[in-house]
């Protein structure tokens, strides 16, 4: 009877795993990468430069400014990150990270040389292309300039293709402003930097009160044309924050599709297949984290 | 579509024929305290513990291809350095014995999910690839609505099914291995008979329907109703113990841990099947809850189900097999509640 034995299917060539996306075998792939150096940029946050190991694999490795990577420490924890470096230096990433929870605060007392797993890139991007001869205007408020640091690279590197660059950046103190050693290159880049806090210390000189005060600014020099046709907004930050950004912006003529944000959700797979990010119904993995205005105002419990 | 007409007697002679490899099908688990039998999937030695007979079974049989928990993977420590390793977690085809066109629609459904273009899952593809499906007619009971989600028949994703139609099955062959097999039973061809017999045996199954759901502009309805009411009453009334999600063939929702071992030699990746109805299903790092109320996670999953999937499928996730109804420690069923969202309550 040994004919009504079912044939073993091997789905995927035995167990394993398998550089071969999109193969099956990929899924639990990860890269392997070292973490060659950390700086603490404030009290709660460090830059951590990660290098995928496999020259091969490094070079290989190509995002897309918004895109995030999952990012593996092995028996600790797995958790999402915004890529915070350049696409032009593809698997030599830097990811900013915040101590707040299991993983962040085990690696914010991790070594240089520690070995961790990188897999993605995941999830959807800032289309810097597409903007390209337009006006751009990056406002992000707290953390939310993470996510905002590789699409101002991105302009950064093609400065010629863009006209009117702005960087609107508002922390609550002087304290938790991230990436201040680049201020000046930015400036020299000619590019607007307006940075604005909550509350002053005794060496702050810049101005002092909301994001949206700065923003009113920027929106009076600039005329309702130039903003309903050649300008394109990015804007990062707590859900109240944008909220209240993109509606400023959508009253001064910024059509809602040129307006693009970055949500924030749970997250457990990065692959659409845990279901944590889902806002309403929408995977924020997939068809996120970056959504333009319009397709947030759609979102059910979305802000 | 090959059909084939065989006694209901030689269905025994297909069990047996079939249990060289393992079998899961219905078995009878104990009895209700209202008396009546309750069933499970389970792994089938005997025939006589097969019981096809069945009304629903309490789960799913999801944990033979989505377990509840999982080894994602397993990483090994030396030197500073790690290494992954990853098990698929399937070693053997099995046979599903009697599963019926709710839970075979839910499979075809979840393959859309977990095996479709997009980061299909090798854990749930093993598997999958490796049941041979018997599919076995049935008669409603009171709590499903099969019928109004249209998962009362099923169009594919199965080997055979079985239709019961008196003293005789009439079998729909979906495989070259079950064509291969049945050549082995004593079948007959179908004849214009048989296939009158089979749209009465159909249409008889379908006016015993008691529990309904109207599902017409339902997506629509859900958007309009967001901030109704009724969600907060059926919210004060859910427990968010999640048993509903434990039982439904088609939640799949999961969270992921890390475990090491004592000596810091192995660690694990371990996946839970989570429900969207815990407490802290959507909490972050540092607090913040984007779900905190019971009713807004309760009124995810109906959105998930109802109107999410649908949008994206065309179908919904829903297939209407009633076991979250009678599982459910608060009555909580699902024609109730959209019922009294569409605000046709009695
Ligand atoms: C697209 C995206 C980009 C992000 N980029 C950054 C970044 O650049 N820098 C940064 O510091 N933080 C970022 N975060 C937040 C970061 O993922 C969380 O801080 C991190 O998951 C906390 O993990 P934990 O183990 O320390 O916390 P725990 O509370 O111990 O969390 C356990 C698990 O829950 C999940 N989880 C908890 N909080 C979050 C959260 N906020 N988002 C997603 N999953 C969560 C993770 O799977 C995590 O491993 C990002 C989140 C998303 C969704
Ligand atoms: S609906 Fe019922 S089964 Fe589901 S979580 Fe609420 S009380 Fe539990
Ligand atoms: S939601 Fe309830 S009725 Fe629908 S498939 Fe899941 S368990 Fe069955
Ligand atoms: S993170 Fe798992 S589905 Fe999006």
């Amino acid at each position: 009877m040994m004919d009504n034995k079912l044939q073993f299917i091997d789905l995927a060539d035995s167990r394993g795993l398998k550089n071969d996306r999109p193969g099956i075998a990929h899924f639990e792939y990860s890269y392997k990468a070292e973490i060659t150096n950390v700086y603490p940029l404030t009290a709660t946050e460090k830059l951590y430069q990660i290098q995928i190991i496999d020259p091969k694999e490094r070079e290989n490795f190509n995002f897309k400014p918004g895109q995030f990577v999952m990012l593996e420490l092995p028996g600790i924890g797995e958790a999402p990150f915004s890529i915070s470096s350049s696409p032009i230096r593809h698997g030599d990433l830097e990811l900013c990270i915040r101590g707040v929870g299991k993983m962040t605060n085990f690696l914010d007392r991790v070594q240089r040389g520690t070995r961790v797993g990188i897999s993605g890139p995941f999830g959807t991007h800032f289309p810097v292309d597409k903007m390209m001869g337009n006006d751009i205007l990056l406002i992000a408020g707290g953390l939310g300039i993470v996510p905002l640091r590789s699409p101002i690279m991105s302009v950064l590197e093609n400065r010629s293709r863009y006209g009117r660059v702005d960087i609107i950046y508002g922390a609550r103190e002087p304290l938790e402003l991230l990436f201040t050693y680049q201020y000046g290159m930015w400036k020299q880049f000619d590019i607007n930097l307006d940075i604005i806090v909550d509350k002053a210390d005794d060496k702050w000189t810049g101005p002092v009160g909301l994001i949206t005060e700065i923003l009113q600014k920027r929106i009076d020099s600039g005329s309702y044309d130039d903003f309903r046709k050649k300008t394109y907004a990015i804007v990062c930050g707590p859900p109240v924050m944008f909220q209240f950004v993109c509606d400023m912006l959508t009253r001064a003529g910024l059509p809602m599709e040129r307006m693009f944000v970055s949500l924030e959700r749970r997250m457990h797979c990065g692959r659409g297949k845990c279901c944590r990010c889902n806002i309403g119904s929408t995977y924020t993995c997939i068809e996120g984290p970056v959504f333009d205005y319009w397709s947030v105002l759609n979102l059910k419990e979305a802000i | 579509m090959i059909f084939k007409i065989f006694q209901a007697s030689e269905v025994e002679t297909l069990f047996e024929l079939l249990s060289v490899n393992r079998i899961v099908g219905p078995v009878e688990k104990g009895r209700h305290v209202n008396g009546s039998t309750l069933y499970d999937f389970d792994v089938v030695y005997d025939f006589k513990d097969l019981k096809l007979d069945y009304g629903q079974t309490i789960h799913s049989a999801k944990n033979y291809f989505l377990p509840y928990r999982e080894n994602l993977c397993t990483f090994t420590f030396e030197n500073n350095d790690w290494q992954k390793h990853v098990d698929f977690g399937a070693y053997q085809a099995h046979v599903f014995f009697g599963l019926h066109p709710c839970d075979i629609n839910a499979l075809n459904k979840l393959d859309k999910v977990l095996m479709g273009d997009l980061y299909p899952n090798p854990f749930y593809g093993a598997k999958r690839s490796n049941m041979f499906i018997v599919g076995h007619s049935c008669l409603p009971t009171p709590s499903c609505f099969c019928h109004s989600m249209g998962a009362d028949s099923v169009l594919g994703g199965f080997d055979l099914f079985l239709t019961r139609m008196e003293d005789e099955y009439m079998a729909e062959v979906r495989s070259a291995r079950a064509y291969h097999i049945l050549e082995r039973l004593e079948t007959r061809e179908a004849t214009h008979e048989d296939h009158l017999l089979f749209r009465k045996t159909a249409s008889e199954k379908r006016s015993l329907f008691t529990c309904e759901v109207d599902t017409s502009d339902l997506t629509k309805i859900l958007d309009m109703e967001f901030e109704s009411e009724v969600w907060k009453e059926w919210g004060d009334r859910c427990l968010s113990c999640g048993t509903c999600a434990n039982v439904c063939p088609t939640c799949y929702c999961y969270g992921v841990e890390q475990e090491v071992n004592m000596d810091f030699s192995h660690a694990r990746k371990v996946k839970q099947l989570y429900s969207c109805n815990l407490v802290d299903f959507a909490e972050v790092a540092g607090g913040h809850n984007f779900r905190p109320e019971s009713s807004t996670r309760l009124k995810y999953r109906y959105y998930h189900k109802h109107r999410g999937f649908v949008e994206a499928y065309e179908e919904s996730l829903c297939v209407g097999c009633g076991r979250c109804g009678e599982a459910c420690l608060a009555d909580i069923t699902v024609p109730e509640v959209i019922a009294s969202v569409r605000g046709s309550e009695k």
